[in-house]
């Protein structure tokens, strides 16, 4: 195990390489995810602010409604 | 040709169902992607012997050549969604262009940096001004332009069209990249993988650098789609299927 770890003595290179790419690529993956749910809470807000300056008093949320 | 092609990606070119495809396809593109990924790294880890020059320090090139070859290909991509974009004025393909972009950049990046770690053991030496590291240094700055004009504009379609024109301008460098090695004779080696006649390596060498090859291009389009989906949510925003999307699920919305 350690002999595989090693790389014959280049292990500081070959491993520093591909922690840098799976970290880049982590990074890609995870940020569109948090984009886009960022983006619809940001929507979900706009179109409570949108309704209640149509309707004044009703209180952002639906379940006032009720 | 059937008729059915053309048709179906005229229908794909429409915002809502791209979104439902894109939500549907990347799961699979991404587990695609883990899977082969995983069988590459035990291919080029594990399976395959060292090499009698570079002893274990090639192994890098399981992921570095990967990715170049990604850094390429998206590009290439980018440049078909951009012209098609600015022709035909679809909406999708010019999301499909402005999203390639950071992917393409990190895959450029990754390249760069594993790259430099295979020249320190290598070339003695960390970074060279020779005519393949600088023109794949160039690509990074023009994906990063790319991705820096597009989002400089108050207007996304305004930003998506300016930054399109960057795109094609761009792809002179492409070429540039590929025959680097052919034109200029510096540190980098030539070509390992030829399409036109045998290629300069062992079978079991070349069967783990095909699979991560696959791996990338899967890990692409579930990247690409997962930037789409949220692109989509905000450029769309004012149009009655993302309001449903957004007041139907509070939140946790499937895929």
């Amino acid at each position: 195990m350690s002999q595989f770890l090693a790389m014959g003595g280049y292990g500081s290179y070959v491993w520093t390489s591909f922690a840098a790419f799976f970290i880049v690529l982590l990074i890609d993956t995870l940020a569109p995810l948090a984009r886009r749910r960022r983006n619809l809470r940001e929507l979900r807000a706009r179109l409570a602010r949108q309704e209640n300056r149509r309707r004044p008093g009703t209180p952002p949320s639906n379940e006032s409604n009720a | 040709m059937a008729n059915w092609v053309p048709l179906w990606l005229h229908r794909l070119g429409s915002p809502p169902v791209f979104y439902r495809f894109a939500g549907a396809v990347r799961p699979w593109a991404f587990g695609l992607a883990l899977l082969l990924g995983a069988v590459a790294l035990y291919g080029g880890l594990v399976v395959a012997p060292a090499d009698y020059q570079q002893g274990d320090a090639y192994r890098i090139i399981f992921i570095h050549v990967p990715s170049a070859w990604m850094s390429l290909f998206i590009y290439g991509a980018m440049a078909v969604a951009a012209f098609v974009g600015l022709v035909w004025r679809i909406k999708i393909a010019e999301v499909v262009a402005m999203e390639s972009a950071p992917v393409g950049a990190a895959f450029t990046l990754i390249t760069l940096v594993t790259g430099s770690l295979w020249g320190k053991p290598m070339w003695g030496t960390w970074w060279t001004w020779d005519a393949r590291l600088t023109s794949e240094l160039v690509l990074l700055f023009i994906y990063l332009g790319i991705i820096g004009l597009y989002h400089s504009f108050e207007d996304r379609r305004q930003g998506a069209r300016a930054a399109a024109f960057l795109v094609l301008v761009g792809a002179v460098n492409v070429p540039i990249v590929h025959f680097s090695v052919n034109w200029w004779n510096t540190l980098h080696q030539g070509s390992t993988i030829r399409l036109l006649g045998p290629s300069h390596i062992e079978a079991s060498m070349l069967w783990p650098l095909l699979t991560m090859m696959v791996a990338t291009k899967c890990y692409y389009v579930a990247s690409l789609f997962a930037r789409v989906r949220a692109d989509l949510i905000a450029s769309e925003g004012g149009k009655a299927w993302v309001r449903e999307i957004a007041l139907g699920q509070s939140g946790n919305d499937p895929a």
